[in-house]
C-alpha cells in the first residue's frame, strides 16, 4: 500500500524549511524568514489534512516503514495514533505562533532555522515506533534548544543551556542502556535483533529486570517532563530562554517526557509499572503541591509558569499511573492544553517583557488599565491554567482527577488541593501585576498591536473551542488509549520466567 | 650451505606500507640530493601522492579480500584480511588529512616541511604494519616505527620549549612502554613456545598453558605496553603533556594515527592470539576501561587549555573503543573500526581548526583564545561545532553511530555495567564540549585583534581539510550503512 508519505513529511518538511532558512540566512534575512514561516504554514496544513483523514480507532495510521541503519537494526518506522496525534497537532501549532511572535527580529532567520529543526525532531519522537529512532529524535532535540537558550537567552544564559543539556544527557545515558538491554534480551528469546515497539512489547521479563529497566526509562522521561525531583534545571532555563525557546521548550519538549512516559513505560513494562505506581503517584502528588507553593512564592512570573508547569505536569504523570481510560484520557488531554496555555503564557509575558524590560511583578503593576486587550488574554489564559470549567485546562484535570478518585482515592484527595493552591497564586500574580495604581513606566505602556492579537488568537480560540467542545478530540484519543490500558490491564506477572541479563539487575537506576 | 627459502610475499597486500615508505624515503632522498631544501609545496605534493596511493592500494586489495578467506603473507609475519586493510584505509585518509593541515602551519611556522612529511609517513607505515602484524614481534616493529617517527614529531618545533619538553617526556616514557612490552613478547614466547598469533592461540586452545603464570606475566606486560600507546588510565599520564607541548598539526596526527595503530595491534592480539585467554584479560581490561572513561570525563571538565581538554577526550574515546574489544564479539570488532575511522577523522579536522588559528607562538591554546571565533569566523566556529559536537556523540553525526556501536556490542556481550559507566562518562563530557562550544560564540573579550589568524584560514589545503571532515562527520553519521557495511565485513575477515 502506498499512501501518501504524510509521516515522512512531517519530518521533511521542517528539515528543508530549516536548511533554506540557514542557507539563506545571511544573504537574504527576510526571504530566509518567509521560507521558515512557508515551511511551518505547510507543516500545519499537512497535520490538519491528518486530523481530517484520521478514523476513530485505536491502532497507528499512516504508518510507514523503511530501512535505515540495518547494519545496527535501526529502522525509519513511524505511525500515529490518538495519543500521538494531538501532540504533534499542537507542535505544528506553537511553532508558527512563536515565528510569528517572538521579538528576536535582527536574528529571526537562525532563530527560525534552530527552531524548525527543533519541530522536525519533536515531530519524529512523536510519530516514532522504532525505540532507537524516539531515542535519536529525542537527543537530537537537545541540540537546537541548546544553540535557542545559549545565543538568545537572558543574562545566565549559558549556565541555563549547559545545565539543560547536560541533566537531559544524562537521563537518556540510562534510556539508551535501557533501549539497548531489552532489545538484547528480546533477541536471546526471538533470535533477531530489532527496535520495533510492536515486537519490543511481547518480551518476556522478569519482574526484578522489568522494574529496572522501566526505572531507566523513567529516567530520561523524568528528567525531561519534569517530575519531581529532577526538575531543577526548568525553572533556570524557562527563565533564561527566550520568550519563543520558553514556549517551545514547556509546550513541546516536555511533552516529550510525559508522551514517553505513556508510550514506553506502560507499553513495555506494564507489570513494572504497577509495582512501581505508588512510587511514581506519590513523586507525581508532591510535584503538583511542591509546585503550586514553590509558584506561589515567585516574584519572577517566568519561573512562575515554570513551577506552574511542574504541578501541572505532576497531575499529567498523576493521570497516567492510575492506569484507567479516564486517567490516561485526561493525562493525554492535559499534555494537549497545557502545551497551549504555557505557550500563551510566556508569549503574553515575552510582550510584557519587551515593553517594560523586565517580567518581574515586582515592577509591573496596574497594567489593566494602559492595556485592557492584554489584561483580557492575560485573563483566559490564567482562567483555563486555574482550571475554570468550559476552558481546556479544566478537561484534563477533571478526567485526571475522575481517575485517581477511581483508583487511588488519596493521591487524588491530596492533589485536589493543588488545583486549590493554583486558583490563589494566578489570582493574587493577577492582582499583582493588572490591578492597583500604575506609576507612569507601567502608565505608558502599550496595549497589544494588531498583529500580536492575530498572532495570540489561534490559542484563545482553542483554549474556549477545547474547553466547550472536547469531544472531537477525545473521540479520537480515546480508542487508543483504551488499547493502552489494556495492555496495562491485561498483563500478568511472569514470576515463572527466568530471563535475566546476568549483572543487569546490579546496576541501572536512575540516581 | 642452506639455501635461504623465500616465503611467498603478497606484493598487493604490501603496498600500502610501500607506498607509504617510498613516499617517505623519496623526500628524504632528494631533499638530500638537491643543494636547496625542496619547497613545501614539493614535498606536500608527494605527500599527498604516497598517501593517496597507499588508499588506492588499499581498496584495490580490499575488493580481494572482502571476497576471499583471509590469509596471512611472508611466512605468516603479515595477516591480509578484511581488518587489516580497513586499519590500512583508515591510516591512509588520516595522513591525507593531517598533511593537508600541516601544509600551511609548517610554512608559516619555518618548519623544514620535508622533516615533518618524512616522519609522517614513517610514522604511518608503522600504524599499518600495526594493523596487519600476526606476530609479536612485527608488532614491535611496527610499533618502534611509529613511536619513534613521533618522538621525533613531537620535538618538531624546535623553537618551542614546550614542544622539547614534551618530546623528551614521550621519549622516555614510551621507551619504557617499549621495554616492557618486549619483555612481555619474551614471557609470552616462554608460555607458548611463538611469538606468532596462530600459532600462539592455537597452542592455548589444544592445552592448558604449560606455564600459566608466565604465560598470565606475559599477558599483563604486553596489555602494559598497549595501555600506555592507546593512553588508558592509570597508562594516560604522558598524554596531556604531550598533547599540548606538540605542534598542533603534529597533535591531530598523533591523536589519530597512534590511537588507530594501538587500538588495531591491541585488537588483533587479544581477539586473534589470546581469546582462550579471555577470562583473564577481560576483568582487567573492563576495569581499566571504567577508570579510562571516567578520568576522561572527569578531567576534561577541569581543563583550560584546548589542546589538553582534547588530550582527555581522546582518553575518554579510548574507554569506548575499549568496550568493543570487552565485548569481543565480531559487532564490537565492526563498532571499533567505525569508531576509529570517524574518530580519526573528527579529531583532525578539531586539531586542523585549532592548528588554523593558532598564532606564530603556538604555546598559547587555551580556551580563552577561541573566544568570539564565531563573531569573526561564523563558518570555521560552525565547522569546529560541529566536530566537537562528533566527538561528544550527538545523533546524526558519526560519533554518535560509534558510541552507539560499541555500547550496542557491549550490552550484546551482557556488559551492562561497563557500559552504564561509558554513558555516564559520555553525559560528563558533554558538558566540557558544550563549555567549548559555548565559548566560540561567547562575546569576545577586549581586543579581537588577538585573534589574529595571520591569513592560514584562506589556507587552501586546510579549508578543504575542514571540508572533508566536517562533510564525513555528518554523511556517515545520517547514512551510516555505507561505513557499517565495510566494518562489518572487515570484522568477519579477521584472521582467527
Amino acid at each position: 500500500m502506498h499512501a501518501f508519505p504524510y509521516l515522512s513529511l512531517l519530518v521533511i518538511v521542517p528539515l528543508i524549511g530549516a536548511i533554506a532558512a540557514a542557507l539563506l540566512a545571511k544573504a537574504a534575512p527576510s526571504a530566509a524568514r518567509t521560507a521558515a514561516l512557508v515551511a511551518a504554514g505547510v507543516e500545519f496544513a499537512l497535520v490538519v489534512a491528518m486530523i481530517l483523514q484520521f478514523k476513530t480507532i485505536g491502532s497507528f495510521q499512516f504508518t510507514s516503514q523503511h530501512a535505515w541503519a540495518s547494519d545496527l537494526s535501526i529502522q525509519w518506522n513511524v505511525g500515529i495514533d490518538g495519543i500521538s496525534l494531538f501532540l504533534v497537532a499542537m507542535t505544528v501549532l506553537v511553532i508558527p505562533v512563536v515565528l510569528l511572535g517572538a521579538q528576536v527580529a535582527e536574528r529571526g532567520a537562525a532563530f527560525a532555522a534552530w527552531l524548525l529543526l527543533l519541530e522536525a525532531a519533536a515531530v519524529a519522537a512523536f510519530v516514532s515506533l522504532d525505540l532507537m529512532l524516539f531515542f535519536i529524535a529525542f537527543e537530537v532535540t537537545l541540540v537546537p534548544s541548546y544553540f535557542l537558550i545559549a545565543r538568545y537567552g537572558h543574562e545566565r544564559r549559558n549556565y541555563a543551556a549547559v545545565k539543560f543539556f547536560v541533566m537531559t544527557f544524562l537521563g537518556s545515558a540510562f534510556l539508551l542502556v535501557g533501549i539497548l538491554v531489552l532489545a538484547f534480551i528480546h533477541s536471546g528469546q526471538t533470535g533477531h535483533l530489532t527496535f520495533a515497539l510492536s515486537e519490543l512489547r511481547h518480551t518476556t521479563l522478569s519482574s526484578g529486570t522489568g522494574i529496572w529497566l522501566s526505572l531507566a526509562f523513567l529516567a530520561a522521561f523524568a528528567v525531561k517532563a519534569p517530575l519531581f525531583p529532577f526538575h531543577t534545571w526548568s525553572p533556570t532555563t524557562y527563565r533564561e530562554a527566550p520568550a519563543g525557546g520558553s514556549m517551545v521548550l514547556s509546550a513541546v519538549l516536555a511533552k516529550l517526557g510525559t508522551y514517553g512516559i505513556l508510550r514506553f513505560n506502560l507499553t513495555l513494562f506494564p507489570q513494572a509499572s504497577k509495582t512501581l505506581a505508588p512510587l511514581v503517584l506519590t513523586l507525581a502528588t508532591i510535584g503538583i503541591l511542591y509546585g503550586a507553593i514553590v509558584a506561589s512564592a515567585q516574584k519572577d512570573m517566568k519561573r512562575l509558569v515554570a513551577y506552574s508547569s511542574l504541578a501541572q505536569v505532576g497531575f499529567i504523570v498523576l493521570g497516567t499511573f492510575t492506569m484507567s481510560k479516564q486517567g490516561l484520557t485526561g493525562a493525554v488531554t492535559m499534555m494537549v492544553n497545557h502545551g497551549i496555555i504555557t505557550a500563551a503564557f510566556f508569549m503574553l509575558i515575552g510582550w510584557i517583557a519587551q515593553r517594560r524590560g523586565g517580567w518581574d511583578t515586582t515592577m509591573l503593576r496596574g497594567l489593566q488599565r494602559p492595556a485592557p486587550v492584554l489584561a483580557a488574554v492575560f485573563t483566559v489564559v490564567m482562567l483555563a491554567s486555574i482550571g475554570l470549567p468550559g476552558l481546556n485546562g479544566f478537561v484534563g484535570e477533571f478526567l485526571v482527577l475522575l481517575g485517581t478518585f477511581a483508583t487511588h482515592r488519596w493521591w487524588g484527595v491530596v492533589a485536589t488541593f493543588g488545583v486549590l493552591v493554583a486558583a490563589v497564586y494566578w489570582l493574587w500574580n493577577y492582582q499583582q501585576v493588572f490591578h492597583g495604581d500604575a506609576d507612569e513606566a507601567n502608565d505608558q505602556m502599550p496595549d497589544l498591536t494588531i498583529r500580536e492579537r492575530l498572532v495570540v488568537a489561534p490559542l484563545i480560540v482553542l483554549i474556549v473551542v477545547l474547553g466547550v467542545y472536547p469531544k472531537f478530540m477525545l473521540d479520537r484519543i480515546e480508542p487508543s488509549v483504551a488499547r493502552t490500558v489494556a495492555t496495562v490491564v491485561h498483563a500478568s506477572p511472569t514470576p515463572g520466567s527466568h530471563v535475566v541479563i546476568p549483572s543487569s539487575t546490579r546496576l541501572g537506576g536512575d540516581r | 650451505m642452506n639455501v635461504l627459502t623465500m616465503p611467498s610475499i603478497s606484493y598487493s597486500a604490501l603496498a600500502p606500507i610501500l607506498f607509504l615508505l617510498l613516499g617517505g624515503v623519496a623526500i628524504m632522498a632528494i631533499s638530500a640530493l638537491r643543494r636547496r631544501p625542496l619547497s613545501s609545496t614539493a614535498t606536500t605534493t608527494l605527500t599527498l601522492i604516497a598517501s593517496v596511493s597507499a588508499l588506492v592500494a588499499s581498496l584495490i586489495e580490499w575488493a580481494h579480500v572482502s571476497t576471499s578467506p583471509a590469509t596471512s603473507t611472508i611466512a605468516g609475519a603479515l595477516a591480509v584480511d578484511g581488518f587489516s586493510v580497513t586499519i590500512a584505509i583508515t591510516v591512509s585518509c588520516a595522513t591525507i588529512l593531517a598533511t593537508l593541515f600541516a601544509h600551511h602551519y609548517l610554512e608559516r611556522m619555518a618548519i623544514a616541511s620535508a622533516e615533518y612529511h618524512v616522519l609522517a609517513l614513517t610514522a604511518a607505515a608503522g600504524a599499518v604494519v600495526m594493523g596487519a602484524a600476526n606476530d609479536l614481534v612485527v608488532v614491535f616493529l611496527g610499533l618502534e616505527l611509529l613511536s619513534i617517527a613521533l618522538y621525533v614529531l613531537v620535538a618538531l618545533n624546535r623553537k618551542s620549549q614546550a614542544s622539547e619538553e614534551a618530546a623528551l617526556k614521550y621519549f622516555i616514557l614510551g621507551g619504557f612502554a617499549s621495554a616492557i612490552f618486549v619483555f612481555g613478547i619474551a614471557f609470552t614466547y616462554g608460555a607458548t613456545g611463538s611469538t606468532n598469533l596462530q600459532t600462539i592461540g592455537n597452542t592455548l586452545s589444544a592445552s592448558v598453558a604449560e606455564k600459566p603464570s608466565i604465560l598470565l606475566i606475559g599477558l599483563a606486560l604486553l596489555l602494559v605496553g598497549f595501555c600506555f600507546k592507546i593512553a588508558a588510565v592509570p597508562f594516560h599520564l604522558w598524554t596531556p603533556d604531550v598533547y599540548q607541548g606538540a605542534p598542533t598539526p603534529v597533535t591531530g596526527f598523533m591523536a589519530a594515527v597512534a590511537k588507530v595503530g594501538g587500538f588495531a595491534a591491541l585488537i588483533r592480539v587479544l581477539l586473534a592470539g589470546l581469546p582462550t585467554a579471555r577470562s583473564s584479560w577481560e576483568p582487567v581490561l573492563t576495569a581499566m576501561a571504567m577508570a579510562t572513561l571516567l578520568g576522561g570525563a572527569l578531567l576534561m571538565v577541569v581543563q583550560k587549555d584546548a589542546k589538553r581538554m582534547l588530550a582527555y577526550s581522546s582518553i575518554n574515546h579510548a574507554g569506548f573503543l575499549m568496550l568493543g574489544i570487552v565485548a569481543s564479539s565480531s559487532a564490537g570488532l565492526s563498532a571499533d573500526l567505525f569508531y576509529l575511522f570517524t574518530y580519526s577523522v573528527a579529531t583532525l579536522g578539531t586539531f586542523g581548526i585549532l592548528t588554523m588559528v593558532a598564532t606564530a607562538s603556538d604555546d598559547d591554546a587555551g580556551l580563552s583564545r577561541l573566544r568570539g571565533l564565531a563573531t569573526k569566523h561564523p563558518v570555521l566556529a560552525g565547522s569546529l561545532t560541529v566536530l566537537i559536537l562528533t566527538q561528544a556523540g550527538v545523533p546524526l553525526t558519526t560519533g554518535f553511530i560509534a558510541k552507539f556501536g560499541v555500547i550496542e556490542a557491549a550490552i550484546g556481550s551482557s556488559a551492562v555495567p561497563l557500559s552504564i559507566v561509558a554513558m555516564v562518562s559520555a553525559a560528563i563530557a558533554t558538558f566540557a564540549y558544550l563549555r567549548f562550544v559555548l565559548n566560540l560564540y561567547a562575546a569576545p573579550e577586549g581586543d579581537l585583534q588577538s585573534l589574529d589568524l595571520d591569513g592560514s584560514t584562506t589556507s587552501p589545503t586546510a579549508v578543504v581539510g575542514v571540508a572533508i571532515t566536517v562533510a564525513v562527520s555528518i554523511f556517515f553519521g545520517v547514512v551510516p550503512s555505507l561505513l557499517l557495511g565495510l566494518t562489518s565485513t572487515a570484522s568477519n575477515h579477521l584472521l582467527p
